[in-house]
């Protein structure tokens, strides 16, 4: 049934409202690993087995990591927005990105066709036809990420590679030592 | 209807980047706008009623065809996914060691001290 | 927080020590079996993090760094990308119009298809794809959890 998606994405963002609004951090970070299990169960639901698996892993880690960051003594606690007037045009200028942005849904397909039903020649298509006779995996999408599109995944793998680089430098206790005064060498002639 | 609350999620997430004080609730922001475009990718490609896009031995090739979900868009989410734990670790990281130097996690103080 | 440093009770650790090798187990079916089910590279390097994250929570520190020291998992984490660099780069010299990312192994020995060995270049993919992951996650949630903020005054000496 489509309404259970429907039910399922109300969910999420109850729960993200509860997550941004409310003062307890801890309450916070339980709220925004509910909306992770809710982006997990909806992937479930959309037919993507080998996509759900990934962020269980990933949200748990998140969950504690952002506990040790979040619960240490003596954090001061303190409540409020910014500035009245930098949030009331932010929230004006959120509104109208929400309403102009809905009028482009009306252009997508609608939810349950994709677009490869309508299209005779999109590439899903070909990668469904001919994915096991040219690479020999039955595991379609292994196959687009690894055969057809390798070079998305390069891709990845240097983004995350960067990125995990730059995190463990930040965190890094040890500096470089400032290299020490020149040597002198001193030539006996 | 769905598309719009994908939507509507994002735009929680947002609001939390733009508004909030506290340095977590930003981080926390990110997170869900994370979230909500992940889940709006792989809802495009959804067919009613489909079947994942995995061949078996008893499946009729024509009938995988024609009910079989999209399996593009899955596989960009797959590494999105990733990535964005790669993300959420360095702006955690920054956060902690702005705490180490001021002692605040509020970035309004952060921004009246100096030094 | 003690119990990161010490371990937990002797409950958590006689389980969790039951437990850890059929998660390990379990990860590397994922990732060798990534071509035929549900699964591949990046669910398969995941699992296996999970697996090395337990016996850290539940040992303490100095048992997992013992098992698996940090400059090892940097290593493996290098060793993963260029494994995945050079099956790109060989696909240019070997076959026939070679392209980059050629799939040469499947084009020079096609396997029977839903078996192990089918895939041609997949498989090694999904396992460089695994050994990065792994590592990569492994050493930031070592960094982020096991490090300790102090916050001194300004004008205090340490």
């Amino acid at each position: 049934m489509l309404e259970l998606m429907g039910l399922l994405l109300i969910f999420m963002v109850i729960a993200a409202i509860v997550a941004i609004e409310t003062r307890d951090l801890l309450a916070a970070v339980i709220s925004v690993t509910a909306v992770g299990f809710g982006v997990i169960i909806g992937f479930f639901y959309m037919r993507a087995p080998d996509v759900a698996i990934v962020p269980i892993v990933v949200e748990v880690l998140i969950l504690v990591i952002l506990i040790r960051a979040t619960l240490r003594v003596g954090l001061k606690t303190f409540v409020g927005n910014r500035a009245f007037f930098g949030m009331m045009v932010s929230i004006a200028m959120l509104m109208v990105l929400f309403l102009a942005a809905i009028r482009v849904f009306n252009d997508l397909p609608a939810f349950g066709e994709p677009i490869m039903t309508k299209m005779i020649d999109a590439p899903s298509r070909v990668y469904l036809a001919n994915g096991l006779h040219d690479t020999g995996a039955a595991n379609i999408v292994t196959a687009v990420l690894l055969d057809y599109r390798a070079y998305d995944t390069l891709g990845e793998a240097t983004v995350l590679f960067a990125s995990i680089i730059g995190a463990i430098t930040i965190i890094r206790k040890k500096a470089r030592k400032k290299p020490s005064e020149p040597e002198v060498e001193e030539w006996t002639v | 209807m769905h598309y719009a609350l994908c939507l509507a999620l994002f735009l929680v997430g947002l609001y939390g980047v733009m508004v909030k004080r506290n340095l977590i609730k930003i981080v926390i922001g990110l997170i869900i706008m994370e979230s909500a475009v992940n889940i709006f990718i792989v809802m495009i490609g959804y067919r009613k009623d489909g079947i994942a896009p995995i061949m078996s031995k008893v499946m009729d090739p024509s009938v995988f065809l024609a009910r079989s979900v999209d399996p593009v868009p899955q596989a960009l989410v797959l590494t999105a996914i990733v990535i964005g734990l790669g993300v959420t670790a360095m702006t955690v990281a920054i956060a902690l060691r702005l705490y180490e130097k001021y002692g605040t996690y509020d970035i309004k103080e952060i921004r009246n001290l100096k030094g | 927080m003690d119990s990161v440093t010490k371990g937990m009770t002797p409950i958590v650790q006689t389980v969790s020590g039951w437990v850890k090798g059929f998660i390990l187990v379990f990860g590397i079916y994922l990732v060798l079996y990534g071509h035929l089910t549900p699964g591949g590279g990046f669910g398969g390097g995941v699992v296996v993090a999970m697996a090395l994250v337990l016996l850290v929570l539940a040992h303490g520190k100095e048992e997992g760094l013992k098992r698996m020291p940090m400059h090892v998992a940097g290593e493996l984490d290098s060793v993963g990308a260029l494994m995945f660099l050079v099956i790109a780069i060989l696909g240019m010299f070997a076959g026939l119009g070679g392209s980059f990312f050629n799939n040469f192994i499947a084009k020079a020995y096609p396997g029977e298809p839903y078996t192990l060995l089918s895939a041609g270049t997949i498989p090694l993919a999904n396992i460089a794809i695994a050994l990065k992951v792994a590592s990569s996650l492994f050493v930031v949630f070592m960094m982020l959890v096991l490090l300790r903020v102090v916050y001194t005054e300004p004008g205090k000496d340490s």
